[in-house]
């Protein structure tokens, strides 16, 4: 609710001016049936042909008076819900990109898109309505108990006592359904998991024969269903009758007072059509307002969502006097007593690692799968925050650096190969930091340490390529020697590959490995299952359940470190060594 | 065409609740009747005060005392009229979702292959859901809406024509104007849509790559981007929005017109005399009336013609045609040794592109066959042969010497026990998920399968050991966790034949080691086809079918294989050698 109400105050002047009108309208029709009135008692009554005109003239008035009013209104109220979702949404944006990766895990991929367009769109029509009916229903309604007042005080009295019960039936049976419909929406997702489950399980259900017992559960969950459906039904079936009845009831309370008012001389039988005409104005009111609550209702719960969202701080500080260099003579990287735990994990993935990594080496890293590899690898660029212990690059704890700083050293080829929909040369410049070169030629020699050149020569435009959302007009070995590539062009100090070659066929991934060889400044850590891909490392990191195992050369963990020796002999031939 | 037969589709599921939709139709125009009836009882008894001394009291009250039977007949109709709609709508929705349902459990695996979960989902829950919504409000509002249009019109007939016409004429240009609005705001709502649709684009790549695009330090940059098309869609967004809520205020603006029409003319002829002032206010408050269905209607058969759209999508499952269901004199295979041969199968998925073509193998109970070869040479493609998930088009796969075809499915499958090489786990707790094959088991098998199957160390360690209930995905449990939980399902059972499709490809080397081991204990004596990307797997395999191009181009054991120096060498050499 407060976030909704920050992004509004952009448009507060909209705020004011859309509900203003509206109300300028709704004044505009209450004024109808005292004219009316005046019609049936000066114009009927009297005879006067003229009032009629007059008054006739003046209902035209009021409605073209009414139309611009509303007009107005609906313009400042669009402006107003269309700018402050946009200035949401941009904000959310902002934030997420903000979090650092361990909110992210926490969030969700999906959840974070669903926040960000069907959310943000719900806030956006429920502040539209507010803007535009909220406070004109209200109005028109008590309006017309004040119209009545003015008329007639014992007939007055009538609204007075129709009104709270009205407005009792209405709301009562709305807070009755609300949280029923939920129920309803839970009741329905159980359907659907139901349903999706015997389709994206379909294989394996009719392998193990289990379909008596799946219709069972869905027939059981699609009666649960409908026996909801009928229960919220059979009290919204409710709504209508009983508002009809009591207005009614007012009305026949109206005629009797009326006409002893009548015969008292106090009233004219004019008016006491104008106050049946407020009666029958405040059920559509009342009823266009539960409509609107349900909306209303619905946008807030889409509010506190999107609040949810915003309260997630990143829980990742930087440091009050952030660093943009260390020490050149350091260690490249240095892991010290490094434990790492996920958020909410009960184990840890990573166990009291310590590495020195000198300048210009190559580690590798390898393990079963869970084993803690990229845990290793994220903690370097401060992915994530080591829980014990401290990562140092040149010298400094990562932590102390300026996170542009910082990721400027570091290129990262993740696991999963992301591109971006755009061209080649706009994907490979994300890795370029200022004052690389971006020219042609750099980028051409990054795509060949990559073994990306020949892609790239044969496709049409080049580096102007197309890529697809997603990268997904490129094969996933394609994608991957991209993603080196867009790494190769910031000129890394140090370059991480997390497993980033197992797309690759085995000749293009030692050539790979020959070329990267090449880059005797770079300091490289290399994440991969095959132990052919790391065995030429100058160190080896072996993780088993987020433990160290073994750290040393090939040749001193095959003879030393069980687990080092297993894995290579499940992948090579005890012969062939 | 195929609207109209929607249409005869929805009135024939309508069929067994044709006594209710009688007696709604009933409660519909008693409900009308009662609702049009008291403006004009209370324009009477308007009638009946006119001044001072002039007030007739007895027939104000008769007059009372029958409006308030009236609104009560009234309301009671609605009620009923409420009741009867949400049963016959909501029955008929759920017998709809019930048999889409059987449907997809007897649909061909061909169909569900080519169909996305998603939009199957969608047929059975949104769009089921989208019909209900307009079949309740066709049932509700449409017919009403005729019968108050036709009905006051009558009253207003039986009270003075030339107010009528004026009333009858006028009211349909709401219509127009609302169309007229429809029509130009389209324009404003594609570029809306364009616009969020790109936008939508945007969020789900950033977002979904918002790892990526920190790593590289890209915020800044890509939130300019997100900046441009959110001040496009801000731009398109108002514009769409503005122009489509003209229509509230325009046609109530010619409802007041209407109104005031009916006031001057309706003021004139009670001058003349041809009108009471009673007459006048029944005429005014039908005037606001009448125009209500009309505005309602058009929105009514949007939403009717939405709910027929989806109501066809929903047949269109419910008629597809389901797979051969099994002959009645089929066998039950019981416990099968686990002979199966293949003789000269061909098989393709699409008839322009052929598959598989001349295979034909002899598996001997309790041998292990290893089917290797390069991606989409047609290794999945047997199993879905093996399981009858499709029908060979010519040929036959034989079980102990019965035609796979003249078996039941049921105790086919059953004989098989199958690790796809995606993982499929149901939502519920893991105990579920493992005693799918055989429910009744007890824990101490449970406990002893997952032990085999190197599942009952991480399994103990979860929250609620278990009985920890997982999401459909298996929620929290990694890819290689996931897997092993579909081998202990396997386990548990032990079918005469296995099914491996590269179902430890994701599990580490030294948990798959371990699981090769339970399982080449475990499957002495039973017939197994694994498909293998392991070389340990495939050293140990009694046939290795090399397959390339849906042919099983090598068949032998790995030696000689090897001394053949064919494809299933060179394969080797570049996939396990260095």
């Amino acid at each position: 609710m407060k976030t909704i109400l920050t992004h509004l105050r952009a448009y507060r002047r909209d705020c004011v001016l859309a509900p203003l009108f509206k109300m300028l309208e709704a004044i505009f029709e209450l004024f109808v049936p005292l004219v009316v009135a005046a019609i049936i008692d000066r114009g009927i009554e009297g005879g006067d042909r003229t009032v009629v005109w007059q008054m006739g003239s003046i209902l035209v008035a009021l409605g073209i008076i009414g139309l611009c009013c509303s007009v107005t209104a609906q313009y400042f109220a669009a402006r107003a819900a269309v700018g402050s979702a946009a200035s949401l949404r941009r904000a959310l944006f902002a934030h997420i990109q903000s979090l650092s990766y361990t909110e992210l895990d926490q969030l969700g991929t999906s959840t974070l898109i669903t926040r960000m367009t069907a959310d943000v769109n719900q806030v956006q029509s429920g502040v539209n309505l507010v803007l535009r009916l909220f406070l004109r229903s209200p109005f028109i309604v008590f309006g017309s108990m004040i119209m009545a007042f003015t008329i007639d005080v014992p007939a007055a009295l009538v609204f007075v006592v129709t009104i709270p019960v009205l407005s009792l039936v209405v709301f009562g049976i709305m807070c009755w359904s609300i949280p029923r419909f939920k129920q309803v929406q839970g009741a329905l997702d159980r359907v659907l998991g139901s349903t999706r489950e015997n389709l994206s399980g379909a294989r394996v259900i009719r392998a193990f024969g289990r379909e008596a017992a799946e219709r069972d559960e869905f027939d059981a969950r699609n009666s649960a269903l409908t026996a909801l459906q009928l229960k919220v039904g059979r009290m919204s079936a409710l709504m209508n009758p009983l508002t009809y009845v009591i207005v009614n009831l007012a009305v026949i309370a109206l005629v009797q007072v009326g006409a002893l008012r009548v015969d008292d001389g106090i009233l004219t039988q004019g008016q006491v059509v104008a106050l049946y005409n407020y009666m029958s104005q405040i059920l559509v009111e009342l009823i266009k307002l539960a409509n609107l609550i349900i909306t209303i209702n619905k946008s807030l719960a889409c509010a506190g969502r999107i609040t949810s969202v915003f309260g997630v701080k990143s829980s990742m500080t930087v440091s009050a006097s952030p660093r943009a260099s260390g020490d050149p003579t350091a260690p490249a990287v240095e892991f010290r007593g490094v434990s790492f735990a996920y958020a909410g994990a009960a184990e840890p993935s990573l166990e009291r690692l310590n590495l020195t990594v000198p300048r210009g080496q190559t580690i590798g890293v390898i393990g079963g799968t869970g084993s803690g590899k990229t845990t290793l690898v994220n903690l370097i660029p401060r992915f994530y925050d080591a829980t014990d212990g401290a990562v140092l690059i040149d010298g400094v704890d990562v932590r102390d650096y300026a996170p542009d700083a910082l990721r400027q050293k570091i290129g990262v080829v993740p696991q999963k190969a992301s591109l971006f929909a755009g061209t080649i040369r706009d994907n490979l410049l994300w890795g370029a930091h200022a004052g690389d070169p971006t020219d042609d030629a750099a980028l051409w020699q990054a795509l060949e340490l990559a073994q990306a050149k020949e892609i790239i020569e044969r496709k049409e435009g080049g580096l102007d390529a197309r890529v697809e959302q997603n990268g997904r007009n490129l094969s996933g070995g394609q994608r991957q020697r991209l993603t080196i590539a867009r790494a190769l062009v910031g000129r890394p100090e140090i370059l991480i590959l997390d497993d980033s070659a197992s797309a690759l066929d085995y000749a293009t991934d030692a050539a790979l490995r020959q070329s990267l060889r090449s880059l005797t400044d770079t300091t490289t850590f290399i994440v991969s299952q095959r132990a052919a891909s790391i065995r030429h490392a100058d160190q080896i990191v072996v993780l088993d359940d987020g433990a160290v195992v073994g750290i040393g050369t090939h040749d001193q963990l095959l003879a030393e470190c069980p687990v080092y020796a297993e894995i290579y002999y499940s992948q090579f031939e005890k012969e062939e060594k | 065409m195929k609207k109209t037969s929607t249409l005869r589709t929805v009135l024939r599921r309508l069929r067994p609740y044709r006594g209710r939709i009688a007696l709604t139709l009933i409660f519909a125009m008693a409900q009308v009747a009662a609702t049009l009836y008291v403006p004009i009882l209370v324009g009477r008894a308007i009638d009946c005060i006119i001044a001072p001394g002039q007030v007739d009291f007895a027939a104000i009250a008769a007059l009372l005392v029958t409006i308030a039977v009236v609104t009560g007949i009234g309301a009671l109709a609605q009620w009923l009229m409420n009741l009867t709609n949400n049963a016959i709508t909501y029955g008929m929705v759920q017998d709809m979702r019930r048999d889409a349902f059987r449907k997809i459990q007897i649909l061909p695996l061909s169909y569900l292959d080519r169909h996305p979960v998603g939009e199957i989902v969608s047929r059975v829950v949104a769009d089921v859901d989208q019909f209900a919504d307009g079949l309740l409000m066709g049932f509700t509002q449409l017919f009403t809406g005729v019968v108050t249009i036709v009905g006051t019109i009558g009253f207003m007939l039986s009270i003075h024509l030339g107010i009528t016409l004026i009333v009858v004429l006028i009211t349909p240009l709401s219509l127009f104007v609302a169309a007229f609005i429809a029509k130009r705001t389209h324009t404003f709502f594609r570029a809306q849509s364009e616009a969020r649709g790109e936008q939508t684009g945007l969020i789900d790549e950033m977002i979904g790559g918002q790892k990526v695009v920190q790593a590289f330090g890209m915020e800044a940059r890509v939130l300019d981007r997100f900046d441009a098309i959110n001040e496009k869609l801000r731009a398109a967004s108002l514009k769409a929005i503005f122009f489509s809520s003209l229509t509230n205020p325009c046609t109530r603006f010619v409802n007041s017109m209407v109104y005031a029409a009916v006031g001057v003319v309706g003021a004139f002829v009670a001058i003349a005399g041809g009108l009471s002032v009673g007459g006048l206010s029944t005429f005014l408050s039908y005037a606001n009336q009448y125009t209500k269905p009309f505005n309602e209607i058009s929105g009514v058969i949007t939403e009717l013609q939405n709910a027929l759209t989806c109501a066809a999508r929903v047949f269109e499952l419910i008629d597809e045609t389901p797979q051969i269901p099994d002959a009645d004199d089929a066998v039950v295979l019981a416990e099968p040794a686990g002979a199966v041969e293949m003789q000269d199968v061909a098989f393709s998925y699409s008839p322009d592109r052929p598959l598989i073509e001349g295979l034909s193998l002899t598996v001997k109970p309790g041998q292990r066959v290893a089917i290797v070869g390069p991606t989409g040479c047609g290794k999945t493609t047997l199993i879905n042969l093996l399981m009858r998930f499709y029908d060979v088009n010519s040929g036959a796969i034989t079980v102990d010497g019965h035609d796979i075809r003249t078996v039941t499915r049921h105790s086919l499958r059953q004989s098989y026990g199958m690790v796809l090489q995606e993982t499929w786990l149901k939502a519920g707790t893991i105990r579920d998920n493992i005693t799918m094959g055989r429910p009744d088991a007890t824990d101490e098998e449970v406990i002893a399968a997952a032990k085999a199957a190197h599942a009952h160390s991480f399994i103990k360690r979860l929250p609620d050991g278990y009985n920890t209930v997982i999401g459909e995905d298996g929620g929290a449990l990694s890819q290689g966790q996931k897997q092993l939980l579909c081998i202990t399902r396997v386990m548990l059972c032990l079918p005469p034949m296995l099914i491996l499709d590269e179902a430890t490809s994701s599990i580490d080397t030294r948990t798959e080691h371990k699981i090769q081991a339970a399982f080449a204990t475990l499957t002495a004596g039973h017939t197994s086809f694994i498909v293998a990307h392991r070389l340990s797997t495939i050293r140990e395999a009694d046939i290795i079918l090399v397959m390339k191009d849906g042919h099983i181009i090598e068949q032998g054991n790995h030696e000689s294989l090897l001394a053949r120096k064919g494809f299933y060498y060179t394969l080797y050499r570049s996939q396990f050698a260095q």
